[in-house]
């Protein structure tokens, strides 16, 4: 199977999600941005960072990349995509996703450790993951402050996309632990057809445990089995 | 052929939290003017626009819903002048 990372002018991620996808022994492709061209990869990752200088919002000029054409199609037809971060707000900007990133509650860039508990595992990028796992992972963003309406939630709520929310190292959910304001302590979300994942947290740089957890690895080795699992059926 | 001017207003809709504009509240309060109960911020556009064809009003607003202002949050307001 074969990733692919798309590197926008202001990515500062790409290269960790390269060597996270390296470490379990995939194949890597880089994709840039002014390309159309997904080189035939079975997961998309939009990897974090300040894409286009996150002028005007994070996310909305790197939307109208000739890449993210070809990613929006990709995802449109099921294949599989995962914004990290910048590009969790890629994918709402996009409209691949639902609800918008606001600015932190407390207004401050946020780089620290927090921990997520795993929603749900039905999902492809959680398939290795049990239900309620706690994973320790870096947070490192100012706009992280998931955002949508009432009704908007509730359809979310009803449809099961919440995939990652922010909670104590215990697993549960509570104000202290959230570190932006989000809605509901989401730090994770997919689309209804699930095949499209937004995570504000970096799984990439939780790979090792001397990053300071490895927490992050499953989600990679989870779209690895949804993928090999994909190719068994087209194959079978 | 003539050149127009449209100004864009774009700012959170209404019920959508604002710290920065609560900070900036504050900020107003500890400079020792109380009268000011509530601050919401926003964003301000100029763009230098060629009204050819007379639809350069519902061009603009397309300018503004996929770009300019982000639907989910925010609502715009434009100006014409010239």
């Amino acid at each position: 199977m074969k990733f692919g990372v798309v590197t926008f002018p202001g990515s500062n991620c790409d290269y960790d999600a390269y060597a996270a996808c390296r470490l379990i022994g995939e194949e890597v492709d880089f994709l840039w941005h002014q390309s159309a061209a997904l080189n035939g990869c079975d997961v998309i990752i939009l990897p974090g960072g300040f894409a286009y200088g996150d002028y005007l919002r994070s996310g909305a000029i790197a939307r109208f990349s000739t890449i993210m054409k070809s990613v929006v199609r990709f995802a449109e037809n099921g294949g599989l995509v995962i914004g990290i971060c910048n590009g969790f707000q890629v994918l709402v900007e996009s409209g691949l996703l639902p609800g918008a990133l606001m600015r932190n509650e407390h207004l401050r860039f946020s780089c620290k450790f927090v921990y997520i508990r795993v929603e749900k595992t039905d999902n492809p990028f959680t398939l290795e993951c049990g239900q309620g796992d706690i994973i320790k992972i870096p947070i490192a963003h100012k706009d992280g402050n998931y955002y949508n309406f009432q009704g908007d939630l509730d359809e979310l709520m009803k449809h099961n996309q919440i995939l990652f929310r922010y909670c104590d190292k215990d697993g549960q959910i509570t104000r202290q632990s959230n570190p932006n304001g989000s809605a509901y302590n989401i730090a994770g979300i997919t689309n209804r057809d699930g095949n499209v994942v937004g995570i504000m947290p970096h799984p990439e740089r939780a790979v090792e445990d001397i990053l300071g957890s490895s927490g992050g690895l499953k989600i990679f080795e989870s779209v690895r089995r949804a993928v090999k699992a994909r190719v068994a059926i087209e194959n079978a | 052929m003539s050149n127009k001017k449209a100004i864009v207003y774009v700012r959170l809709k209404e019920g959508v939290l604002d710290p920065q504009g609560m900070t900036i509240q504050r900020a107003i309060l500890n400079m020792g003017y109380d009268m000011v109960s509530s601050v919401r911020s926003g964003r301000f556009f100029e763009l230098e626009v060629t009204a050819g064809d007379g639809r350069v009003e519902s061009k603009v607003d397309e300018i503004c819903e996929k770009l300019l202002a982000n639907p989910v949050i925010e609502e715009y307001r434009v100006e014409f002048e010239g």
